[in-house]
């Protein structure tokens, strides 16, 4: 992929350091750890360090509670990490931000806001002009599928339009990266497939850099490029797994040999 | 939610359910209607009996009949009326002057109730205001009024400041548990888009606190109501509550029953503003 050219090695030892713009862009997360302290203090993350390239599509595969959503919260910005840093698009993270979107597993839409107000919620607290987004914000909303439901309120709306406007607004702030985390978690079978189905139309149109965490190995394998398999108590991770089925995907591969044959390596790397 | 509307007013407030309208005692009261009417309807039919039967003291409780012949003179006024009587008639005028407060005292409370209640539920250095009103919250209004008159003087601002802090209470309460009570995911979700300190406040956690805030302004309307009759005691010359005093001190208890229902109309319809005010504000569930 030419995205992956566009990350370097770290200079090496003896060498002077990288100049401003020859370090590399995309998410890099290094010997990321997080304890929370207590009478029994819970190790919840141990030295992680993975990168992700421009315009990847990269998932952390994991059970319930190996920590994967902390993962997920540090490179938001949401918590801080016990060592370690996380360096998106050549800024250390420290504070939330509009460059790291997050599409949460709950919606999290403001429940008095229509749906159009919902998705320019974003630009409009930065002071952006209506003009500028917009035509973008249509644009999104024609790609989720919700023409029409524009002045609708988030009560009125299923588990899976609701995730589609929150996809919607986290996107019409053209992210470095777009933070996903469990976003079809909360969905039925169907519904959840039908969601997977948006995405990749979606990711196909805006080919943003997506970190996604899931415990769903079947979407896992249709959704990625990369996957980052992790394990619990505390937290690592113990393969990564490049994902070679071909773009544009649908999902009607979830049958094919290919993706079964991944699904076999994934369940074995799972299961120690 | 009820928890709140018993707790901060110590008597239990009709809850009001969002799915049957803004006007839902009208709807859902229907099946109940007989039930409900049947009680007040006996207990007057009782005492119209102990009135007619000379076993009630017509100095000291007259029969509803006389009351509410009194009254509906005390409205629309009768022609060769005797001169010195003040119920002839003068209804309006008295309602008005403690709707006029009532409303002005209640704006008063709500401009410095809500948001000192929002900053106090959402910024930890203004929650140290807290402790202060809790200290003060369960002071009688009745304990105020030596400080209201050396304060202000037999004047209206007297009456107001009564009133005023009597709505006060219920609002700051309702706008502060509002505040705290901001969903943290709504707070991210905002933050990740670049919400800073005054947009989060003003366009997150206000909006979220809604709900809840409003319950206070039920609350807040009925306590003006309630503070009326004492803050009008001393005060001023005008109003329902002045009058409840004077007709007490005349001997006429009809007026001083006529007068007390008076003020649970009034206090009744203000709540229905309120309840309709919220349908038209809210048009959400959380």
């Amino acid at each position: 992929m030419a995205a992956l050219s566009e990350l370097r090695p770290p200079a090496a030892e003896g060498q002077p350091p990288l100049a401003e713009s020859e370090k590399p862009r995309g998410v890099i997360i290094t010997g990321v750890s997080k304890e929370y302290p207590g009478a029994q203090s819970v190790q919840a993350l141990q030295d992680i360090s993975l990168s992700v390239a421009i315009g990847e599509f990269v998932t952390v595969l994991g059970p319930s509670g190996c920590g994967k959503s902390t993962l997920l919260n540090i490179l938001a910005g949401f918590e801080a990490t016990s060592g370690g840093h996380v360096v998106i698009n050549r800024e250390l993270v420290v504070r939330p931000s509009p460059s790291r979107a997050v599409v949460f597993q709950e919606a999290a839409l403001f429940p008095w806001l229509t749906v159009w107000e919902n998705i320019t919620f974003g630009p409009k607290a930065q002071g952006k002009p209506a003009a500028d987004h917009e035509a973008l914000a249509k644009q999104l909303i024609e790609a989720v599928g919700l023409r029409g439901f524009e002045k609708h309120l988030p009560q009125q709306l299923s588990g899976g339009m609701k995730q589609r406007v929150g996809i919607a607004r986290a996107l019409i702030m053209r992210p470095n990266v777009l933070l996903m985390d469990e976003p079809f978690g909360a969905l039925d079978a169907q519904t959840r497939l039908q969601m997977q189905g948006i995405l990749l139309d979606v990711w196909e149109k805006f080919k943003t850099t997506v970190f996604f965490i899931t415990h769903d190995i079947d979407e896992a394998i249709l959704l990625s490029d990369t996957i980052y398999i992790m394990s619990a108590r505390p937290g690592r991770i113990v393969k990564r797994m490049d994902v070679t089925l071909a773009r544009p995907r649908s999902t009607e591969l979830i049958t094919d040999d290919e993706f079964n044959r991944l699904r076999r390596e994934i369940f074995v790397a799972m299961k120690h | 939610m009820s928890d709140l509307e018993i707790k901060s007013a110590g008597f239990v407030l009709p809850v009001v359910s969002g799915k049957s309208g803004p006007f839902p005692l009208v709807k859902s009261v229907n099946g109940h209607a007989i039930g409900a009417a049947a009680i007040p309807i006996l207990l007057i039919l009782l005492w119209q009996l102990g009135s007619s039967l000379n076993l009630i003291n017509a100095a000291m409780l007259p029969s509803p009949i006389d009351c509410a012949i009194s009254w509906k003179r005390w409205i629309i006024g009768q022609a060769g009326g005797r001169s010195l009587d003040s119920y002839n008639g003068t209804w309006l005028p008295s309602a008005l002057y403690s709707l006029e407060r009532v409303v002005e005292g209640f704006a008063i409370a709500c401009a410095i109730g809500i948001p000192v209640g929002i900053l106090i539920g959402w910024f930890k250095s203004f929650s140290i205001l807290d402790p202060t009103i809790q200290l003060l919250r369960p002071v009688p209004i009745t304990a105020w009024l030596p400080f209201s008159i050396a304060l202000f003087g037999i004047q209206n601002k007297s009456a107001l400041f009564l009133i005023a802090l009597g709505a006060f209470y219920p609002i700051v309460v309702s706008a502060s548990q509002g505040a705290r009570d901001t969903a943290p995911l709504l707070v991210r979700a905002a933050e990740m888009l670049g919400a800073r300190s005054w947009t989060m406040l003003t366009r997150v956690v206000v909006p979220s606190a809604l709900p809840t805030i409003f319950v206070g302004l039920r609350l807040g309307v009925g306590a003006a109501w309630t503070a009326v009759v004492i803050a009008e005691m001393v005060s001023v010359k005008t109003g329902l509550g002045y009058v409840l005093w004077d007709a007490y001190y005349l001997g006429r208890m009809d007026i001083v029953i006529a007068d007390m229902v008076s003020i649970g109309l009034l206090g009744f319809s203000s709540d229905l503003i309120i309840v309709w005010l919220r349908a038209r504000v809210i048009k959400w569930r959380h």
